[in-house]
Formats: C-alpha cells, structure tokens, sequence
C-alpha cells in the first residue's frame, strides 16, 4: 500500500530558528490572523463592562464628566479662552479623541505583558495584542462621539465641509496610538518600569496638547514645534472641522509622516523582539 | 521510511541564563547595570565572558525527524527539556542554535483552556478559545454541536463558565482543543483533566486523533496512556536525546536508565543558586541509628540531617545567624507538599558559628509509597537567596512494615498521611438511645 498524503493541499513548510537582524516579519501573517483579531476585541469589549451597574453608560459617563469638570475649572474658574466655542463643546471636541487616545495607548503599553499567560501557552503574532488594544476603544470612541453630535447640535452649531476631514484625523490619532503601543508594549517586556512611566507620558501629553487650552494661545514662535505633536493636529483638526475656530497648518502631515516612520520602525523592534517574549515574561 | 518528513529539527537548542531565568534585566537599573558590567568586561578581556555555571542548556543539540501521520511520545523526566521541545515546535519560544523545519499548521495544546475569560459564556468562550487555537470561525460553527455534545455542557452553553463546576470548565476546554484540525499536534498532558471516566474519553479521543493521520507529538508522565497512543517515542534527559524508537523500547529503557541514573538518597547540588556565601555542604535521610538511607518506611519518622557552612564568611559577618533553612518535600510528578522551616515553632536558630549540623523530624506516618523529592533553601525569605538547591535529595517512601491501617495505602493517589487527634463525643439526645 502506498503512502498517500492525507492533506489535500500542498503545505507550506516553515523553518524555527532563532530570530537575528532587523526585519518586519510577516505582517501578512496578520492578515492571515484577522478573525482571531476580531475575537480578541470583541472580547474585551464584551468583558469590559461587565458587572458594572450602568454597563456601557460608562464610555458615555467617562468623557461627559471630564468635560464637566474641565468646563468649571478651566473653563469658568481659570477663565480659559476658547476661541469663542462655548467650553463645554470646546473641550468635548478635544476630549474625544484625547480619551481614545489615551486609553489606547495605556492599555495598547500594557498589552503584552498582560497577556503573558496566553504568550507562554500558544503561538500567535504576537502584535495582534497592541492591535487589540488600540482598536478594541474605538466603539468607546463612537458612543462619545454621539454625546459630543448631541452637545453640538444642544448649542446649535452645525459642523461644515471640513467634516470629512474626520476619518483621516481619527486614522491617525489611531496610527499614533498604535506606533506608542508597539513601542512601548515591546520594551514594557524588558523594562517593567513602563508600567511606571506610561500615566505620566500621557498626562504630559495632554497638556502639551490642546485639549482644554486652543492652539491659538500657543505663541506663534513655539507654533512648529508645538503641531509635531500629532496629536495637537488631531485635536486642533477635530475642533475645526466640528465647530470652527484655528485649524492645524501643513505641519500636522510632517508629524504624521514622523508617526508613520516610528510605527514601521516600532513593528520592526516589537519582530526582533516578539520571539524572545515567552522567555521574558 | 519514506517521504519528506513533517518535522526536521538539527542541532536544536535553548539555552537559558539562570538566576537571570524568567526576568532578564527586569527594570532599566538593571540593564544600566547590566550594560556597565558587559562594557567592563569587554575593555578588561576583549570580549563579554559568560560563567558556565548559569547556563542551562534546556535543550542540547537535538536532530530528528518526524515523518508525516506518526505518533511521537516524548518521555523524560521533569527538566528533561520536554516542554521547551514542544514551545520551541509550537513557535511559542525560540531556539537559541539550529533550527526545525515544519511542514503544515501545528496546533499546540499545552494546556486546555488557554484564553477562557470567566465573565463569557460557555458559547463564547468556545468561540474564543478556538480562535486562539487557531480555528477558523466557519470551522468553530461547523464543529460547535459536537464540541458541546462531546463537553456534556449543552445546558450550561449560555452560562458564564465562572459558574461552572471545575469539571464542566475542564470538559468544555478540553472539547474545543480536541476538535482542533492541524496537520501537526503538539500535546502536553492535557489529558489529565476531569474525573476517570472523562479522561478516559478524552483518550479514546486522542486515539481517534492519532488513528486519522495526522501528526502527534506528545508529553505524558502517563507511561500507560503514552504506550496505546504512540507508535514512537522519543527519550530526553537534561536536554538530550537519548533514545528513539518503538514506544515500548523507550518506555523501558526509561524505566531502567530512571532507575539507574537517580542516584537516590545521594545530595544533588547540581542545579544549586543564590549568593552562596553559606551553603548546604550535605543533605541526608537518615534512620533511626542515624545511618544514611534512600528510603524509610510509610510509618516511621522521616528525618533529615543538613551539614551547613560558611563558603565565603569573609563576605558577610562569619555567622549563620539570621539565615532560615526551609525543605519543601515534592511529589515525583513535581507537586509541592509540604514545607519545613528552620523558624517554624519548635524550630531552630541557627547559630553564630561558621557551620552546623541541624536534624528535621517529620514524625509519621508521612507519606503514601513512592518517589519524593526535597528543595532545599537557605536564605532571607523574600530577600535573600544565600543558597538555592532544587531536587536536592530524592529518597523513597516506602512501603509500612507495620501498617497502621487495616486498608491498603492507595500509592496512585500522592497524599500525605498524617495521624490526627480524634474525639467522639455522643449528644444527649444519642445518649438515651442506645440499642438496649
């Protein structure tokens, strides 16, 4: 009797061995991995707020009272100028994107580390973790985007053309969470002390960022430096398209050009990484 | 044999720096620290030079092939480099040398369950936990009737598996991973799961599994299960291939080098860490003449005599004072079952001069017959690790000369048996009622 095959399909033959130089792998293989990606999220969104009393009323409750809080105390104690947007939309239209942002980059740092009981027991690429965590906040992003719809049109402002700017801004508060999260969740494995570092980066981060100040009142001279900082275009780009006021110059498009250059450089260090990962951990 | 094999592996290693194991430069101080003492070195030598004696090689130099619908079982004692085989096969690890070529999809279940989030329900988390696996969502909705049917779940299915009993949760995992269709296998004891008769399922199972041409390498403890499951098997020792071939070739020759090369009741310092300015200079089992012994019997004391020095004295203040001496008695099978402290009440102090000698009595009945092992430390618990030696002493329990049970000692069931202080008093209500 002769030996018959009994995969009917010609199998690819991969060879093991111990990872060396810079590369990107095979970011196809994400692709391949795509419905574990959605399961992945899907989960976490599910598991979010579950045994809480209000449920999903929190990724409303969250930016809602934030923008309370920011609207007494920036806004009418420390009288913050505002372009001359009312503070509460003002400050919603920047605190948005910023939740998304910062919350993607703090659970996105976290990613791998928090998952290492799955890293040591089974084979996956392993970005799919900082992949989940910067798309798993996005429905968060969506239902605070609806209360901020509501509060515009509560005042009566109507966004004009420049709301289709909007995807590409989100697209890229996206990119820059993802690029701060491969990093981070990479050397997060090696150095713990990210853990320790992250709440601090963000917090800077949102003051070097216009969420409850306008870019306006940044002196002209510091301008440049101050929109390299994606975020400071998305923000800025997010207000203006919503509900007017200064918009983001062509300097935004070099600091996504650096966001780019830095997640392709922080996938290639999270490959070099990502084999070394089960002994680490 | 004929035809390309399935798995090609030459020369694979792993090799693990010890001590450092687990948490390599585990804050940026230390790697500042790290990254100093490289740079040291390399300026005094000419190259960073490695201690040998914090090397493991967890794998050492391992070829073989694998041929297309076989079915490997992979026998070794605990260390002997069986998991790291299979992580470095399922690409959950790299090797440090050589390489292994694989050809087609390898599903690795080295453990049931692996994903499951206690707040989803059963549903979900076979979803989940098939998607990690590796399963196709098209192929989970396709098998999910039967992975239920064979989990004898089916009315729970919609529950949140937190309320499930230990039981359902294992049965439920253990029916997702068996429903897994990879060319290739890799298996790590996950049949120990459930009650007897569902491990008995989960065997008929892996048989059906191993019957269907697909590939199976897998780890067992279980000589018994490992002998109807596999054609092949494969011998490691520290890392080492040792022997390949038919099962039952190497199921015995396991037997016999296990046998052989324990040196039982001898004190092993072969896997010894920590600052080791004091050290264990000895470790023995002992009778009742205080002669050295491999084994005593189930009912009698077991007593271990520990030699302690100073190594380095010059280091710290010449004194043992402070230091705790703590042995923890294992299971063969690697399972913690109790532990004994120098500081414990009753315990000992240990002195003020450059070595001693300290006795532990652990008054019997102690444990069911079989193999024991004995870890060793000697430290500042949660501070310092003066000096760490795992499997230190194996010795034997063996079986009572003078039974103080009138039923048979189960030696399958690893327990400790102990004698109690038992009262019985009767209730009033009992007292009137005694037959006349």
């Amino acid at each position: 009797m002769s030996q018959v095959s009994p995969y009917p399909v010609a199998l690819s033959t991969r060879r093991l061995a111990a990872q060396s130089g810079w590369s990107l792998g095979r970011l196809t293989e994400i692709w391949e991995y795509r419905e574990l990606l959605y399961f992945l999220i899907w989960r976490d969104i599910k598991v979010r707020y579950k045994q809480t009393v209000l449920g999903a009323g929190w990724a409303i409750i969250q930016p809602v009272l934030t923008m309370v809080v920011f609207t007494i105390f920036f806004g009418r104690l420390a009288g913050m100028p505002s372009d001359g947007i009312p503070y509460p939309v003002f400050s919603m239209a920047a605190l948005v994107p910023w939740t998304y942002f910062a919350t993607a980059l703090s659970s996105g740092s976290q990613s791998v580390v928090g998952s290492q009981h799955v890293i040591s027991k089974v084979y996956f690429p392993r970005l799919i973790f900082p992949l989940v965590s910067v798309l798993g906040p996005l429905v968060d992003f969506g239902i605070a985007f609806l209360v901020l719809i509501a509060l515009m049109f509560w005042y009566g402002i109507l966004p004009g053309a420049a709301v289709l700017w909007l995807p590409a801004l989100l697209l890229l508060s996206i990119l820059t969470a993802a690029a701060g999260s491969v990093w981070l969740s990479a050397l997060n494995v090696q150095y713990r002390d990210v853990r320790y570092v992250v709440p601090f980066v963000i917090q800077l981060w949102m003051f070097a960022s216009p969420v409850i100040y306008p870019a306006s009142h940044v002196p002209e001279r510091w301008r440049t430096l101050f929109f390299l900082n994606p975020m400071a275009g998305v923000i800025e780009g997010f207000r203006s398209a919503l509900v007017g006021g200064s918009s983001p110059g062509w300097i935004t498009l070099v600091s996504a050009a650096v966001v780019i250059v830095s997640l392709v450089a922080g996938a290639a260090y999270f490959h070099r990484l990502e084999g070394t990962f089960a002994d680490r951990i | 044999m004929a035809g390309a094999p399935v798995i090609r592996a030459e020369h694979l290693g792993k090799r693990y720096r010890l001590g450092a194991r687990g948490r390599q430069s585990s804050t940026a101080g230390d790697a500042i620290a790290a990254a100093a003492s490289r740079l040291l070195g390399r300026l005094r030598i000419g190259r960073s030079t490695e201690v040998s004696d914090d090397i493991l090689w967890a794998l050492d130099d391992l070829t073989f092939e694998v041929q297309p619908g076989e079915t490997i079982g992979i026998i070794g004692r605990n260390g002997a480099g069986k998991s790291t085989l299979l992580k470095i096969l399922s690409r959950i690890m790299e090797p440090t040398t050589g390489f292994a070529e694989i050809t087609g999809r390898v599903g690795s279940l080295l453990e049931v369950g692996t994903g499951f989030h206690a707040d989803l329900t059963g549903r979900e988390n076979t979803y989940l936990n098939g998607a990690i696996l590796g399963m196709k969502r098209a192929e989970i909705e396709r098998k999910f009737d039967e992975i239920v049917a064979f989990a004898e779940v089916d009315r729970f299915i919609d529950t949140p598996v937190k309320f499930y009993s230990s039981g359902m949760y294992m049965r439920l995992a253990f029916a997702v991973a068996a429903h897994l269709e990879t060319e290739i296998l890799v298996i790590d004891e996950v049949l120990a799961v459930g009650d007897i008769q569902f491990q008995r399922k989960c065997l008929g199972k892996m048989n059906d599994i191993a019957r269907h041409g697909r590939t199976v390498l897998f780890i067992s403890h279980n000589m018994e299960a490992i002998q109807r499951l596999c054609s092949r098997g494969m011998l490691l020792d520290r890392g080492r291939l040792m022997a390949s071939g038919s099962i039952g070739e190497v199921v015995t020759k396991y037997r016999a080098t296990e046998r052989r090369l324990v040196d039982i009741g001898r004190f092993n310092a072969r896997g010894r860490s920590g600052t080791g300015w004091a050290r264990i200079r000895d470790l023995r089992l002992v009778d009742i003449a205080g002669r050295p012994v491999p084994g005593r019997p189930a009912e009698e004391d077991l007593t271990f005599v520990v030699d302690l020095e100073l190594h380095n004295a010059s280091m710290v203040g010449a004194s043992l004072r402070g230091l705790i001496l703590e042995l923890v008695i294992h299971s063969d099978q690697g399972q913690p079952l109790v532990s004994l402290m120098s500081i414990d009440d009753e315990g000992v102090e240990l002195p003020s001069a450059a070595g001693c000698r300290i006795t532990a009595t652990l008054s019997g009945p102690t444990f069911l017959p079989g193999r024991y092992r004995l870890n060793a430390f000697l430290g500042i618990p949660y501070r310092e690790h003066v000096d760490e030696v795992p499997d230190a002493l194996e010795f034997e329990v063996l079986s009572p000369v003078h039974p103080w049970r009138p039923y048979e000692l189960h030696s399958s069931r690893q327990i400790v048996c102990r004698k109690a202080s038992w009262t019985c008093t009767v209730d009033a209500p009992f007292a009137g009622a005694s037959v006349p």
